[in-house]
């Protein structure tokens, strides 16, 4: 029964998404072990969410997709960031972080 | 850059659906290859990686689903799914889907078309630059009893000279002048106005100039500025016109100008506009003869404008002097004051009225035709409870279910509001062509932007109406109720029932409403037709005007000997019984002016009464067919003789003297500088002013007369002739006529013909068109309700069959099963019939101002509108009772 959540943290798959794109276009199933691996395991994306979030950032502008052969000369739809999605990711991950230090400051607080 | 972008991408979407579903299915099947060659790689089977894949994807449809939703246009796709879904069950049931869109198309159409006509006539505002600055400048003369006075020409100048709130006064009188010269000779109708009337209207020649102060100067040439269609009608828009001369009643003007083709002035046909020539020197104080309008300064209010007019009023007797046979303090007594009027409400007058209430009457009308369509939807809903109940049980929102049932309802409305639409375009055409309502600004009448507008508005608001009633019943969350109480119950409950009940007691309440109104309208009809008007069998009197100008015949009696000639000529025309002539025809008014009484002398300050002036014939009264109740008619040797005679109204010598035969030998005369005329008879009453209004006094003169109101010798040249024969209003008679005429003089035009019964259904017009159109309302809403009722009992037959059923096995007799249907039809009808009587005793208030000589709660409409009513709500309800009749007992059990 106690297996650790895997679930990725709400509101944070978006920019997981910019970020991981950030270093290299990628396809979804690509983002998604991209995600895992370098999480190490902590964060497993589900991906109906990952699907849905892409078409989200696409049609926001954030991202570029093409159909594109891959190494293995399979077809798979390519993400690429845009620049608005590289300004977002910036606000994004500015925001995140101001955040995650006030959660750290209060969870440290009176400790 | 994104909303550009979400549009687009949604857009695509919308417009290639499947496309869009193939590129996210493709993406899902790639994710789960690479998902599956990731697995295999790191060791498992191509099968278990397949597995796994697969089980993390968890459900691929799902997936692509919830992908797939993402996105506005799929709010948008899926409305479009609901409606064609509508639209399919709409079509469906063609039966239903005709007979609503049907009733609903004729009530939105009928809204639509009043309302495109209340839209034309009295909000639209007129076609002049900022019109809501211009007024009309009436006035009221309570000290002398004139409620509307025009405008003199002294005050003309009063108010241009020392008024504060005007931008530009202007003064207009209609006349119209016989053109020679230009084909043949042709009575046209045209304007006299100062030279700053145009500009009050804001309104310039297309081509040329407008007139100038030069031009109403008398020592000026002549000028005339010409409408478009005469322009072109007449002078094939020839642009060399500028300075042309034209012939005008023999006398030479000059063509200054062409007006605009949408140059339209109080609903008249003006062909020419000329100035009016006025020398301010020769103007006395009392010179009624025009009508007035004034272009208010910006800001400034009609009732400001209406104290600076009293201020001016007190300064006229000093700039004008008195006329002479005028005591001096006339003005004083006679306590003119000002009346101003929007230019506007001036030509539209009260039709408001008028149309109100039968803007009313279609919206009750609407309202019905809802309430039919509701009954309609509620029984469809009815049939489908169980679809419904289980579509609920099995997860279907009733958010859903409602936007379902209410698509459906809207879908039909706006069909509706398209047929309505053209109802209404073909019934203003018809409007527009009949002219039965002699409408104000009938050609301004259209289905504009805001008519659409409307039009979608009350579509929707309908539908709505009727959508939400269904929606309350059956989309609401009681799902096992429904599922329970199935087809196996043997009587309907009562509450299914309430709510077709209640619909038929509005309708037929409301049809009561709209009866009883077409019930007054009748009555209203009936006490007019049968009011004597002072003149008889009006459709065999013929009538045209002749006008003798003073430059073809100079001296006053040759004028008298021409009309003479006329007259007779006209006489021996075949099937002509007698001629008359006459200034002003019965209905047509005539001067208003004082009347002084021998043995009743004027107090010094006060002006006696004024009368209406009219000046006749011998043979006059005989040829309309008036009574002569004392003395006896003029003859041709007093009026060569100019003898000093006159004849009166019944009401004025009863006024004057209490009895008409004591009026005879009494002397009168029109102003105090006159001489003294001998009343030689007394004339039955003539209702001058409308059929509906009292009569006036009026004194009849001779056509030719001497030392009358201030003027040595007085002749008319511009008289009506008035020819009793069964021929009248016949093209042959017509063609007959203008022989006749020719004979004598080939340049007198004949104008204006038309037969005296046009002028009296003229004056019974507004009635008759109010009548016209709540009757065909009230038939409508009867006809509807009794749809209705009738929709009602048979579907309740139908409902009960079981029931009905197990009564007759268990013997119960035939005629107790029908009265129990028609019972149930009487009840309903009876509370509506009641509901009905006290909403129209309120309503019917509103239409006094259209009633003539009966109560706006007069017993016998109301009594009669429900016994009609009951009697065929019986009748409705029995037809379908029968069928009860007919219901076999075996069958009835058995199914289901």
């Amino acid at each position: 029964m106690d297996k650790p959540n895997t679930d990725v943290i709400q509101g944070t798959l978006d920019m997981l998404i910019l970020k991981t794109l950030s270093l290299e276009p990628m396809h979804g199933f690509g983002i998604a072990r991209r995600i895992e691996q370098v999480s190490r395991g902590v964060f497993k994306v589900n991906p109906g969410s990952l699907l849905t979030a892409l078409q989200r950032l696409e049609r926001g502008g954030w991202l570029d997709a093409e159909w594109r052969r891959t190494q293995n000369s399979r077809r798979a739809k390519v993400y690429k960031l845009t620049r608005a999605g590289r300004k977002q990711l910036e606000n994004e991950t500015a925001d995140w972080s101001r955040r995650t230090s006030a959660i750290a400051r209060l969870l440290k607080a009176e400790g | 850059m994104s909303v550009w972008r979400q549009l687009a991408r949604g857009l695509r979407v919308l417009a290639n659906r499947r496309a869009a579903d193939q590129d996210i299915a493709d993406e899902v099947e790639s994710y789960l290859e690479q998902a599956t060659t990731a697995l295999e790689a790191s060791g498992l089977s191509p099968d278990e990686a397949r597995r796994r894949a697969r089980s993390e994807l968890s459900n691929a449809t799902a997936v692509r689903e919830q992908v797939r939703s993402y996105g506005w246009e799929n709010v948008i796709a899926s409305a479009l799914s609901d409606l064609r879904y509508a639209a399919r069950r709409l079509r469906g049931n063609p039966g239903f889907t005709t007979i609503s869109v049907l009733t609903l198309a004729l009530g939105i159409g009928a809204t639509t078309a009043i309302f495109s006509v209340i839209e034309g006539v009295l909000l639209k505002p007129l076609a002049y630059p900022e019109s809501g600055q211009i007024v009309s400048l009436r006035h009221t003369a309570p000290g002398i009893h004139i409620d509307e006075l025009n405008l003199a020409a002294s005050l003309y100048f009063t108010y241009r000279e020392e008024n504060r709130v005007f931008q530009d006064v202007g003064m207009w009188r209609a006349d119209s002048a016989s053109v020679t010269g230009v084909g043949q000779p042709e009575e046209v109708p045209g304007l006299l106005v100062t030279n700053r009337f145009l500009a009050v209207l804001g309104v310039q020649p297309v081509l040329g100039r407008p007139f100038i102060a030069s031009d109403e100067d008398t020592k000026s040439e002549r000028a005339v500025i010409l409408s478009d269609g005469y322009w072109k009608s007449h002078f094939g828009g020839d642009r060399s016109i500028l300075g042309r001369r034209i012939l005008l009643d023999g006398d030479a003007h000059a063509v200054i100008g062409v007006m605009p083709p949408s140059f339209q002035f109080m609903d008249r046909p003006v062909s020419l506009i000329v100035p009016l020539r006025l020398s301010r020197a020769d103007i006395r104080l009392i010179s009624f003869c025009c009508q007035g309008i004034a272009r208010l300064k910006p800001g400034v209010t009609l009732v400001q404008a209406e104290a600076d007019v009293t201020r001016m009023l007190a300064m006229a007797p000093a700039k004008f002097a008195v006329n002479p046979g005028f005591s001096s303090n006339v003005w004083a007594t006679s306590r003119i004051a000002p009346r101003l009027l929007l230019l506007k409400d001036a030509l539209v007058g009260d039709i408001g009225k008028t149309l109100w209430t039968l803007m009313a009457t279609v919206g009750i009308v609407l309202l019905i035709a809802c309430a039919n369509v509701a009954n309609l939807l509620l029984v469809r809903a009815d049939g489908r409870r169980q679809e419904l109940a289980v579509r609920a049980a099995l997860g279907a929102g009733w958010g859903r279910i409602a936007r379902e049932l209410l698509l459906e309802s809207l879908l039909l409305s706006v069909a509706s509001g398209v047929l309505g639409l053209a109802l209404a375009y073909a019934a203003l055409r018809v409007l527009a062509a009949s002219e039965v309502a002699h409408l104000p600004r009938i050609h301004e009448i259209s289905i504009d932007p805001v008519v659409l507008a409307f039009t979608l508005g009350i579509s929707l608001a309908a539908g709505l109406l009727f959508g939400l009633i269904p929606v309350f019943k059956y989309a609401r969350p009681r799902l096992s109720n429904a599922l329970g109480s199935g087809s196996r119950s043997v009587s309907q409950s009562k509450e299914r029932h309430r709510a077709r009940s209640l619909l038929v007691i509005v309708q037929v309440a409301l049809a009561v409403v709209l009866l009883v109104g077409s019930g007054l309208m009748i009555r209203t009809f009936q006490a007019l037709r049968n009011i004597d008007p002072g003149f008889s069998h009006a459709q065999e009197l013929e009538t045209l005007y002749i006008s003798i100008p003073e430059s073809q015949v100079p001296e006053p009696e040759r004028v008298m000997r021409m009309e003479e000639e006329i007259l007779r000529k006209i006489e021996s025309i075949a099937g002509v019984s007698s001629v008359a002539m006459t200034s002003n025809l019965p209905m047509e008014g005539g001067q208003g002016d004082p009347v002084y009484a021998e043995d009743h002398p004027a107090h010094a300050n006060t002006v006696p009464p004024i009368r209406t002036h009219k000046f006749v014939s011998p043979g006059y009264f005989s040829t309309i067919g008036a009574r002569l109740i004392a003395g006896r008619d003029l003859t041709w040797t007093e009026t060569y003789n100019q003898t000093p005679v006159a004849l009166v109204s019944e009401n004025m010598a009863r006024e004057l003297w209490h009895d008409p035969r004591a009026a005879i030998g009494k002397r009168i005369r029109p102003t105090l500088k006159d001489d003294w005329r001998e009343v030689i008879g007394v004339v039955a009453d003539l209702r001058d002013e409308g059929v509906d209004h009292k009569a006036p006094g009026i004194v009849y003169w001779p056509l030719l007369q001497k030392n009358f109101e201030s003027s040595p010798t007085y002749v008319f040249r511009g008289v009506a002739f008035v020819i009793r024969t069964p021929r009248a209003g016949s093209l042959a008679l017509l063609q007959d006529l203008q022989k006749a005429v020719g004979s004598v003089n080939s340049n007198l035009p004949l104008a204006d013909v038309k037969t005296l019964g046009s002028v009296y259904d003229r004056s019974l017009a507004r009635t008759s068109f109010t009548l016209v159109l709540l009757a065909i309302a009230g038939g409508m809403a009867l006809l509807l309700g009794l749809i209705g009722i009738y929709g009602v009992i048979s579907y309740s037959v139908s409902q009960r069959t079981r029931e009905i059923g197990i009564r007759l096995a268990l013997g119960a007799p035939l005629q107790n099963l029908t009265k129990m249907f028609v019972r149930y039809g009487l009840i309903l009808s009876g509370v509506g019939v009641a509901f009905g009587l006290t909403g129209a005793l309120g309503l019917t208030r509103l239409m006094k101002s259209v009633l003539y000589d009966v109560s706006p709660s007069d017993p016998l409409t109301y009594a009669g509108v429900s016994a009609g009513l009951v009697l065929a709500a019986t009748l409705a309800s029995y037809l379908p009772a029968r069928r009860a009749t007919k219901v076999d007992p075996v069958e009835a059990l058995r199914a289901e």
